[in-house]
């Protein structure tokens, strides 16, 4: 209450409101007490900022109703503008949306195009053990089509952009050659006659499977496609030895249409049910990252993203990285492929990761199979 | 053209928010800051924001006191307000176009800044006031904007006396000043 009292006073000594005897007196007790002389000063300030404010304030409700006084009165244009300056002003506000909204209308009109040939639901499969996306409806409506399918086969071979490619079963895959050798998981090309990838920038290549390891779940494919440029390394290399447990690990895959990062970490040395091929992983995964890289901080493929549980979010397990040297000393047994050169070392490490993943994203392709 | 005594008397009018003034100078300069903006991309809405802003520092300029008109009060305003309407397109970040210079201008950077701080101020206080939320808005506003007194007040929200309205008038004056002091010193302290 004394606190109020005082304030009150010091707002009647500020707004000059006391008799000259009181006046008087406060001036006595603002030199003697420096908590009120205090409160003056702080509160002077406070009011003539209040006052600045509430004149601001005042001033600028007074231009608005000037502004609609006026143009009520037709003193000035009002907003709604008439004839020619209309479509003038809707022109040139409107232009720019005019040119993206054509432009937009160009791309859906491509967009529904490729829709209509991919017919590529997004697959709702949680409960899949492997992360390939098999797409059921995609699968039935294949084999009533089959006989269309193969009539039109010569096309497919012929022309990329044919209707007839339905992939049913879709992952992830990353190049360890230079030349378009690529490793992707079995259980994603395992039924497939055909086999396309398709990078970052959206392009296609055709590819066929060199090799198929069901037991490991490893298979090597090769992009076999005259548009197909290959590149003069790789950035990352492939890691021979094991990974330690809790190593922060980091993937990128193709659950959707286009890449995606996930981050996570080394969470067990075997996978499901102690099976010393893989090795779990936590991480947030989808159906479309089977066969994806897992990276460790160096940039070293530590594994293959393979499956998930379906009872445990986020337990995820990968082929380990090793076991893909072994499928590859069999694939080199073959003349054709005994040539074949892996990066031995990773040029990524102290990269962060943005920058890391930069480079690594041009060599992870999503993989399509029907 | 008006002549020089004649604008003197119009800025003396707008220093006291004279009505009369306030509505000749609108009047004399909307149309041209309209179609400015409009030819530049804006809308009748971006003109009339840009303008009124352009008013508040005219305003507070002639307010200061120190100010010295040395050009028609048409060129000050189309400088301002071109200034800145160019400032609100880079904010937009739209492609600003290079706005054609239909009129002399003068230099108006000082002001533009002094406004733009004065602006974030008040608004600052407008959204501390705002934040406190009712009854504490109505009633600082009542006793400090509209300066109405305890009295007045207390029949009209509803006090049975002015030593209850006080006391919820005290309350609410706390919080605001805390607020007010702790941006006061905040901006202070980044300069």
């Amino acid at each position: 209450m004394d606190d109020i009292k005082i304030l009150d006073t010091v707002e009647r000594y500020i707004r000059g409101e006391m008799t000259p005897d009181e006046r008087l007196y406060f001036e006595q007790l603002r030199k003697t007490n420096p908590e009120v002389d205090q409160l003056v000063v702080e509160h002077t300030l406070f009011l003539q900022q209040m006052n600045r404010f509430s004149e601001w304030k005042k001033f600028k409700h007074a231009l608005h109703d000037t502004h609609t006084d006026l143009s009520e009165q037709g003193k000035i244009n009002s907003d709604r503008l008439r004839g020619k300056a209309k479509v003038v002003y809707l022109w040139r506000r409107y232009k720019r949306v005019t040119a993206i909204a054509a432009s937009i209308a160009g791309i859906t009109t491509i967009a529904i195009t490729s829709l209509v040939w991919s017919v590529a639901p997004k697959p709702d499969n949680q409960k899949l053990q492997n992360l390939s996306r098999e797409i059921a409806k995609v699968k039935i409506e294949q084999s009533r089509q089959k006989n269309d399918v193969n009539k039109l086969k010569d096309q497919i071979v012929s022309n990329q952009s044919t209707p007839q490619f339905i992939p049913k079963s879709e992952g992830t895959g990353f190049l360890i050659d230079t030349k378009g050798l690529m490793i992707t998981n079995a259980h994603v090309v395992k039924n497939s006659r055909n086999i396309r990838v398709v990078n970052t920038k959206g392009q296609q290549f055709d590819a066929f499977v060199v090799r198929l390891d069901m037991n490991k779940d490893v298979a090597i494919i090769k992009i076999d496609d005259d548009h197909f440029k290959s590149f003069s390394s790789l950035p990352y290399s492939i890691r021979k030895a094991s990974s330690d447990i809790a190593e922060p690990v980091f993937t990128l895959g193709y659950p959707r249409e286009e890449i995606v990062y996930g981050e996570g970490y080394l969470s067990a040395p075997t996978g499901y049910n102690g099976d010393t091929l893989s090795c779990q992983i936590s991480i947030a995964a989808n159906p479309g990252n089977s066969g994806g890289p897992v990276f460790n901080h160096n940039g070293e493929v530590i594994g293959i993203l393979s499956a998930k549980e379906t009872e445990t979010e986020g337990a995820v397990f990968a082929v380990q990285s090793k076991y893909i040297y072994q499928v590859l000393d069999e694939l080199k047994k073959s003349p054709l492929y005994k040539n074949v050169k892996m990066p031995l070392k990773s040029g990524l490490s102290g990269l962060d990761k943005t920058q890391q993943v930069k480079k690594i994203q041009d060599f992870v392709f999503m993989v399509k199979g029907d | 053209m008006k002549d020089e005594s004649n604008e003197k008397v119009l800025l003396q009018g707008l220093a006291r928010s004279d009505k009369k003034a306030i509505e000749t100078i609108y009047a004399e300069n909307y149309n041209m800051i309209q179609s400015l903006i409009i030819n530049n991309s804006g809308s009748a809405d971006d003109a009339k924001d840009i303008f009124q802003e352009t008013m508040i520092v005219l305003y507070e300029k002639v307010r200061s006191g120190t100010f010295e008109l040395n050009c028609l009060i048409r060129t000050y305003v189309y400088s301002v307000s071109r200034r800145l309407w160019l400032k609100r397109l880079q904010q937009m970040s739209r492609y600003a176009p290079s706005l054609e210079n239909l009129q002399d201008t003068v230099p108006v950077d000082e002001e533009i800044e002094e406004n733009e701080r004065i602006n974030n101020e008040f608004q600052a206080m407008d959204k501390a006031i705002s934040s406190l939320g009712e009854p504490c808005k109505s009633l600082l506003e009542a006793y400090y904007l509209e300066k109405k007194n305890m009295q007045e007040i207390a029949l009209s929200f509803g006090y049975t006396n002015a030593d209850n309205a006080k006391n919820q008038k005290y309350k609410c004056l706390m919080r605001l000043k805390k607020i007010f002091f702790a941006q006061y010193k905040n901006g202070n302290g980044n300069g």
